[in-house]
């Protein structure tokens, strides 16, 4: 017997069928529709979610690889009535026009946020060791595995940063 | 996707034999692997799950290197506070690549194994010998801007994609490979081939063999450096990339290992650079001795005809800003 899957802290069962990628399983078994898919090949992150605390494409991995790990989509970081400070960030900078990528967005972000109190660097990073400096080229660099094509990247941006500086102060 | 079964690995031993077949395939982060069985490029009838193998550690080898676990992480590799102190190109080189929900998910092992990003294997509709032995190559009269110079065959023109796998045969590390028969060590600068009249063939690997890790040398220091040059600044692959350890001593190149991504079919790595630089102070005249090495025998198909001079410049560049950095 496989051992479920946690989802927003309900366990779930493994799909029987094992071509069911993590984001298929979200959103067709568990009607978790926050989770978007767009280019379906690991372009455009709009399904991104956080497995285990780290953000990863859902359509480039087999909900059956993923036996015992913990998931956390949009709908597990806030609600309407209390949504979490990046959600709230994002409303206040207009961090979005349609809305797809939104959640790829602000899961990305949210994980983001742990990578940079964890000082793990990136390509934008003039040192690799040592603590980050939060400036828009980090955040740029960090977040660019997420495509807006409604092209609120500097709203995107403005949001992040207003909350990872806030974390860091 | 094509219905495939499902299974994970209980063991290497049992690894080895469920990817024995021709028709089944070994999975670890799958980053690559499922998005070509979407294209239906990959069609496996099996898939054994690598994931709980074990092969995630990295950790301090008896002569002072590094073991990188073919499970890890590219992430984990490139965040690992030896990885940045002691193979500063390593970090480079694997943060330059991706994205970081893919290098999240992606592992070393995997990263040695993943395929071209040429237009025309990923399109079934297209020709492809790596993807269709005998249906010809599209790209060498076609689209072929992120094609080969150097290496490349009448048979296909690919260019190995990866970042982190240029680092590792500047440093010459050496991948570790668990067979049915038995283990052996294998060095990066000979685990990739050239194309040749087997394009299919990109590897070293035979079936049912996994690769368990990758071993680095003591750290020898030096100014290390990647420079990437892509068509924007992140998430694309490299047309030239550059890995380069460098040491100067009294005005002249002591140590000069260098290895090129975005050229050939395999990380490129050519001795007599070395050879050539080694015991000579910095000077224009001295890079352009060296390019002419490099480019000697490079051809272009067309639209990838700039990666020529492109990748001259980019040696120039590296070399000039090693030596200052160095001095």
């Amino acid at each position: 017997m496989a051992e479920p899957i946690t989802v927003n802290g309900t366990p779930q069962p493994i799909p029987d069928d094992p071509r069911v990628t993590l984001l298929d399983f979200l959103r067709h078994d568990l009607g978790l529709t926050g989770t978007k898919k767009g280019c379906d090949h690991g372009q455009c992150g709009a399904c991104t979610v956080i497995v285990n605390g780290i953000r990863i494409n859902s359509c480039l991995t087999l909900a059956a690889m993923h036996e015992g790990d913990s998931v956390t989509t949009i709908e597990g970081l806030g609600t309407p009535d209390e949504p979490s400070p990046l959600q709230r960030a994002f409303l206040e900078h207009d961090g979005f026009q349609c809305g797809y990528c939104t959640p790829g967005q602000i899961c990305s972000a949210t994980a983001l946020l742990q990578e940079l109190a964890e000082n793990w660097p990136s390509d934008a990073s003039e040192k690799l060791e040592g603590s980050i400096a939060i400036t828009s080229e980090e955040i740029r660099e960090r977040m660019s595995g997420n495509l807006c094509r409604c092209g609120a990247y500097a709203n995107i941006v403005a949001a992040i940063e207003e909350i990872a500086a806030g974390e860091t102060a | 996707m094509r219905p495939f079964e499902f299974t994970r690995a209980p063991s290497l031993k049992e690894a080895g034999s469920l990817t024995a077949a021709s028709d089944s395939m070994a999975i670890a982060g799958g980053t690559n692997l499922l998005d070509l069985m979407k294209l239906q490029v990959e069609t496996p009838s099996r898939l054994a799950d690598l994931n709980r193998l074990g092969f995630a550690q990295i950790e301090d080898t008896d002569d002072g290197g590094l073991l990188l676990g073919a499970l890890a992480t590219n992430t984990e590799t490139a965040v690992h506070p030896r990885v940045r102190r002691d193979y500063p190109v390593l970090a480079r080189a694997i943060l330059a690549g991706a994205t970081q929900q893919l290098r999240n998910k992606a592992t070393n092992g995997g990263n040695l194994c993943q395929r071209t990003r040429c237009f025309y294997f990923t399109n079934i509709d297209q020709p492809c010998n790596k993807r269709e032995p005998g249906s010809g190559c599209g790209a060498i009269d076609g689209i072929a801007k992120l094609h080969a110079i150097l290496g490349t065959s009448d048979q296909c023109i690919a260019t190995y994609p990866g970042d982190m796998a240029v680092a590792l045969s500047a440093l010459d590390a050496t991948v570790l490979v668990s067979g049915p028969g038995t283990d052996r060590s294998v060095p990066l600068r000979e685990f990739h081939v050239l194309p040749g009249d087997t394009p299919w063939v990109e590897n070293v690997l035979e079936r049912g063999e996994i690769i368990t890790g990758i071993t680095l040398p003591p750290p020898v220091g030096g100014t290390q450096l990647y420079r990437k040059v892509r068509e924007r600044s992140s998430y694309a692959f490299a047309l030239v990339s550059i890995a380069a350890i460098v040491e100067i001593a009294d005005g002249k190149f002591t140590r000069a290992d260098l290895a090129f991504g975005g050229l050939a079919h395999k990380p490129w790595h050519d001795p007599h650079l070395a050879d050539a630089l080694v015991g000579q102070a910095p000077s224009r005249e001295l890079f352009d001795t060296a390019a002419d090495i490099l480019l000697e025998d490079a051809r272009g198909y067309g639209e990838n005809d700039f990666k020529i001079p492109l990748a001259r410049r980019t040696l120039h560049a590296v070399l000039q800003q090693a030596a200052e950095d160095a001095a």
